[in-house]
Formats: C-alpha cells, sequence, structure tokens
C-alpha cells in the first residue's frame, strides 16, 4: 500500500508562500524554492522566468538525497545544508526534514546574510509541514469522496 | 507519496522505471518524451556518463491532463541499471507511487532480468514498501530481436503477483504508452481506494 498522500490544503500553501515571499526579499535573493526530499516542488517564490522549476526541484532532491548518503558513509548522519557557489550565480539548500528550503541568490547578497534569514525561515516552514503531514491522514480519512469519485472513464479520458 | 495540493489543484505522482542495464528505461522515457506534445511535458534530464550509461537517474515530468479538475503530472524517473549503482537507485525509489520493471528478453539477460527484480523487491522493502502492495507494471522489452525468450515462459519467470504484463519495442514505441498507461492507471485507482 502506497503512503498516505501529502494533501496541502490552501490556507497551508497561502502561509508556505507568504514565508517564501518574506524570505526572499530578507535575504535579498533571485528565487526561493521549498521542495520535497522525493523531489516534488511544493512552492516557489521570486524571478523565475522560464526557468523548468520542475526539473529543478528533483535536481535539487537528487543533489540532497545523494550528499546525504556521501554524509552517512564518513559517519555523519546528515549535511543539514548544501551550498554551490557559482560566478554569478548561487544556491544554499536547507534540509528540514522531508524538506528542502532552496535560496538562488546573485551578488545582491550574501552566502551569511542567506545562511542567517534561512534559518528563521525554516522554523515556520518545517512547523507548517508538520500541520500538512498531521492533517493529510485526518483530512484523507473524512473527506475520501473526492478522491472515491475518481471513475475509471475519468483516468480513462487522462489518455485519449 | 503522491502530493495533492488543493491552492493550484494538482495531483504529482511519481513513476519510477526499473531493470537491470540496458534494458531500455531510458529509451522508454525518451519515446514518452519525443511523442509527447510540448505544453504536456517538462524537459528530459538525464545524469548519464559520457558513453551516456545512466548515472543517476533520467526524470521528465508528464502532464497527463485533469481529473476532476485537478492538474495529473507525474514524474517519471528512470534508475541506473548496473549492480554497482545501487545506492542510486535505492534514493530514486523514495518516494515513488508506481513502479515498471523493463526486462530484457533476450536469453542471455534472463540472469541479469533475475538479479534486478531481486534488487527491485529488496530495495522497496528498504523504504518500507512492499512489492506486491504498489502499484506494478511488467514490461517484456526487446521482443523485436531474434534471440528472445517466448512470451510465456517469461512472464512466467518474471510475474510477481499477476501485474499487467506488456511486449515492448521501446526504441520504436511498441508497447511503451500502454505501460505507463496501466501504471498511471493502477496509482490513480490507489489514490481512490484510499
Amino acid at each position: 500500500m502506497a503512503e498516505t498522500p501529502f494533501i496541502i490544503q490552501e490556507h497551508q500553501f497561502q502561509r508556505i508562500k507568504s514565508v517564501l515571499a518574506r524570505l526572499c526579499v530578507e535575504c535579498a535573493a533571485r528565487a526561493v524554492f521549498l521542495v520535497d526530499r522525493d523531489g516534488q516542488p511544493i512552492a516557489f517564490h521570486g524571478e523565475i522566468g522560464d526557468m523548468d522549476t520542475t526539473s529543478f526541484s528533483s535536481l535539487a532532491a537528487g543533489n540532497v538525497a545523494a550528499t546525504t548518503s556521501m554524509a552517512q558513509l564518513i559517519g555523519e548522519e546528515v549535511f543539514p545544508a548544501v551550498v554551490h557557489e557559482g560566478e554569478r550565480e548561487s544556491i544554499y539548500i536547507s534540509v528540514i526534514g522531508r524538506s528542502l528550503l532552496v535560496v538562488v541568490f546573485d551578488e545582491r547578497s550574501t552566502l551569511g546574510l542567506v545562511k542567517i534569514r534561512t534559518k528563521r525561515a525554516s522554523h515556520e516552514v518545517a512547523g507548517i509541514l508538520d500541520e500538512v503531514a498531521e492533517e493529510s491522514a485526518s483530512y484523507r480519512l473524512n473527506n475520501n469522496s473526492f478522491f472515491a469519485e475518481i471513475t475509471d472513464e475519468d483516468i480513462d479520458s487522462l489518455f485519449t | 507519496m503522491t502530493f495533492i495540493n488543493y491552492a493550484s489543484r494538482e495531483i504529482n505522482c511519481k513513476i519510477v522505471y526499473y531493470g537491470p542495464g540496458l534494458c531500455g528505461k531510458t529509451t522508454n522515457l525518451q519515446y514518452i518524451y519525443d511523442s509527447t506534445a510540448p505544453q504536456a511535458k517538462g524537459k528530459l534530464i538525464s545524469l548519464a556518463t559520457e558513453t551516456d550509461r545512466t548515472l543517476f537517474f533520467d526524470f521528465m515530468p508528464l502532464e497527463l491532463g485533469t481529473v476532476r479538475g485537478f492538474k495529473t503530472r507525474f514524474h517519471l524517473y528512470t534508475v541506473p541499471g548496473q549492480v554497482y549503482y545501487d545506492a542510486s537507485r535505492k534514493l530514486i525509489l523514495k518516494g515513488v507511487d508506481g513502479v515498471v520493471f523493463v526486462a530484457d528478453s533476450q536469453e542471455e539477460r534472463m540472469d541479469a532480468n533475475i538479479e534486478s527484480l531481486h534488487n527491485l523487491e529488496e530495495n522497496l522493502q528498504t523504504q518500507g514498501y512492499d512489492l506486491s502492495k504498489i502499484p506494478y507494471v511488467l514490461q517484456l522489452n526487446k521482443r523485436d530481436l531474434p534471440n528472445v525468450i517466448p512470451f510465456e515462459e517469461l512472464s512466467a519467470e518474471l510475474l510477481k503477483k499477476g501485474e499487467p504484463v506488456f511486449e515492448a519495442v521501446a526504441k520504436d514505441g511498441t508497447g511503451v504508452f500502454d505501460t505507463l498507461k496501466a501504471v498511471a492507471k493502477q496509482v490513480l485507482t490507489e489514490l481512490r481506494k484510499g
């Protein structure tokens, strides 16, 4: 049996978005992403342009998965943060439980500032995600009608 | 783990193509990518070696349409097939909603198929999944080659639980979408069951 789906309600999504928006301003970032550790994008804010956010999320998760395994090989449980510094653009990834807070920044900001601001936002996001995880299971039990209403025809129609 | 976002009205699911080295997992994804309208797909990301062997994973997001007002997006991944990339395979199975096992139908690859299938079961267990309970489809690939094991014999050897089986020639697309449709349907049906 698959795991309980992760169900984000509108109000939770808006709270996450507002934390990301504030973080983006506070650390003068180009963009901020919240990504599930399995590679699913949850939310983002900032100068996205034509960036492929889905691929970006998948690669960020793969990146952290690989570095976490490397950490374990040298006796660390996890690297709580991963940094990639480029000539102009840099990426800071903070691991929050089963999610990743990813900050993309350029010369308008500094790694130190990003680290400090991200720490606070991480706590807030972690709180919201804990709530989402807790409520997903109960929501699923109490509101099964939406899912139960999915018919074979609905599913077949996706492939026609 | 299926992701459902009520704000953006999206359902996101993860499907992993598994199988021995050179069985055609990437070819499946490449065919799906090439045959899908641009607005329904993202980029096909391939983390491959210089010789085009999958090093970490291939990935493509595929939007199939809407179910009850929710955009349904499948994230398709392949794993590297070679035995020594096991650590990568474990990582990619995290959060999986459905698995396609791509078997190489050639006689000389039978042992590799069986070894890879055992490896899949073990790695799923490591991640807390049970192959007998998750959406799962078997694809018998490379049916166009001369030295293939007959369908009945190969199915009998590799079937795990009465899962749907498809004969395929991934390089020309035969059976590719039938396989994808079967696993996607199981994933959505699982969602309906609760």
